[in-house]
């Protein structure tokens, strides 16, 4: 398994991509092929305060239900409209047209807080 | 693969809902080797199997299946099977989680009433596979020696390959489709997988293999209870909708109870819900009437053929009507639904 070096992650399989002063979250491809085939993604609206290592929505599929946790505080400047939709993108797509949220975070270090690509592998063992 | 009742099961081979569509569509191949079988022989193996099971099978025929439920003296359910009459012996098939019990069971039946009949656990000797789809009968007819399309549903006929493959053919299956289950020496299964679903790495083979998580999306959408979900100990077939699996006429282990509950009318029926949106109200989730809890999900999913939330649930009997709006407790979120009558998916036929 692999997982893009532009970007860091938490444990629990998100995936935060840094793009000027906006932070793009997602699922990682192991996250996704482990809860099979996605049936919902909850998200919050536009303009929510996210705080750092809470939960800012949740994903469900036909095996399970899980929270997603967002490892950076900030506002939420844009929601993937298109997952409401079509959740099945975040299996096919999860690093591109799978992104979640779009956060203007409030402390740009909450970034280096977040696990590199490396670290996350070696974590979640895969 | 995951460990289920002591088997490695494959829940998922391409894609739950990839498999769940390929069986509507056109056909899948399951492996269901960890059913239980039984087989039962001798000269009062029907007098036993009458006093177990809620299923009348006196004037069962030769060649004919019959679903059934076996019951505790308080009418809970100990499991569901399908019972079969051989030439020779009876073929018993349960659920893999609750083989061990009932074999306990039936060994304590057997000698505190002295009744005379032989049971041997066929499990391990043999394997079962399951083929369902609507293109599965016309595509095994090439294929199998026995006439497909002349057994009827629920029949089953033993038969051979070439003479020398042994194997029984039944008519019948647990995704709401057309189709056949097969058991056959475990030695013999590789092959016979290979031969039945032909090259089904192809893309566009009629048969592909479908895994555990399939058959759970499929039989719910068909209705069908699964046992721990929509059956348990503390579950009466009556309340599950399963009367007409229940003979109250004859004596079986349970009936007092069950004719009780029968005349008195069950206080909570197991439904069928639509739910509005795209969550799932999965095993536990609270039914809420008029903000007061009035039942329990058992199975939910989001249904790949309707393209609905739909659960099973058991509700007070008052609430158990079709068009009956309620709302599934989500977390604290009220999810607006309905009951809609069962099955939720019915294929043309």
């Amino acid at each position: 398994m692999s997982a893009p070096t532009d970007r860091r992650y938490l444990q629990t399989h998100e995936w935060h991509q840094p793009q000027g002063d906006t932070i793009t979250i997602g699922i990682t491809q192991f996250a996704a092929d482990e809860l099979t085939d996605i049936t919902f993604v909850q998200l919050p609206k536009v303009g929510t305060k996210l705080i750092a290592n809470k939960a800012f929505g949740e994903i469900e599929s036909v095996k399970a239900t899980s929270d997603l946790y967002s490892g950076v505080s900030g506002e939420v400047v844009a929601v993937n409209e298109k997952l409401s939709g079509e959740p099945g993108l975040v299996n096919r797509d999860p690093y591109a047209g799978g992104w979640m949220i779009k956060v203007k975070v409030t402390d740009a270090a909450d970034m280096t807080k977040l696990l590199s690509t490396e670290d996350y592998l070696t974590k979640t063992g895969h | 693969m995951v460990d289920f009742a002591g088997w490695e099961m494959p829940i998922v081979y391409r894609g739950i809902i990839e498999e769940h569509e390929q069986t509507r569509r056109s056909g899948s191949i399951f492996d269901v080797s960890h059913m239980g079988r039984l087989h039962f022989s001798g000269k009062e193996a029907v007098t036993f199997l009458n006093r177990v099971l809620t299923r009348n099978v006196s004037d069962q025929k030769v060649g004919q299946s019959r679903y059934s439920l076996v019951c505790n003296d308080a009418g809970g359910v100990l499991d569901d099977i399908i019972i079969s009459k051989d030439a020779k012996n009876w073929i018993l098939v349960c659920n893999a989680s609750n083989r061990e019990k009932l074999v306990k069971y039936f060994g304590d039946v057997r000698r505190s009433s002295g009744l005379d009949f032989d049971m041997s656990d066929q499990t391990e000797g043999t394997a079962m596979i399951a083929l369902q789809g609507p293109k599965v009968i016309e595509r095994l007819s090439s294929v199998f020696p026995t006439d497909l399309k002349a057994l009827k549903r629920y029949h089953f006929v033993s038969d051979s390959f070439m003479m020398m493959v042994k194997y029984t053919v039944f008519r019948s299956g647990y995704t709401g489709e057309d189709g056949v289950e097969l058991i056959l020496p475990a030695k013999m299964a590789g092959m016979a997988i290979k031969m039945l679903a032909g090259k089904a790495d192809k893309p566009d083979a009629t048969i592909k293999p479908a895994g555990l998580g399939a058959r759970d999306t499929l039989r719910l959408e068909a209705g069908m209870p699964l046992y721990g979900h929509e059956l348990g100990e503390s579950l009466d077939p009556i309340s599950a909708g399963l009367g007409w699996a229940v003979d109250l006429t004859k004596e079986f282990v349970g009936v007092e109870k069950l004719r009780e509950i029968h005349k008195a009318g069950p206080a909570r029926k197991l439904v069928g819900i639509e739910l509005e949106g795209r969550r799932i109200a999965r095993q536990g989730t609270s039914i809420v009437v008029d903000g007061a809890v009035v039942g329990e999900v058992t199975s939910g999913t989001f249904s790949p053929t309707l393209q609905k939330s739909i659960a099973m649930a058991y509700i007070d009997s008052a609430y158990a009507v079709e068009g009956g709006l309620l709302s599934a407790d989500l977390k604290g979120v009220m999810n607006p639904g309905k009951v809609v009558r069962l099955p939720f998916y019915k294929r043309n036929s």
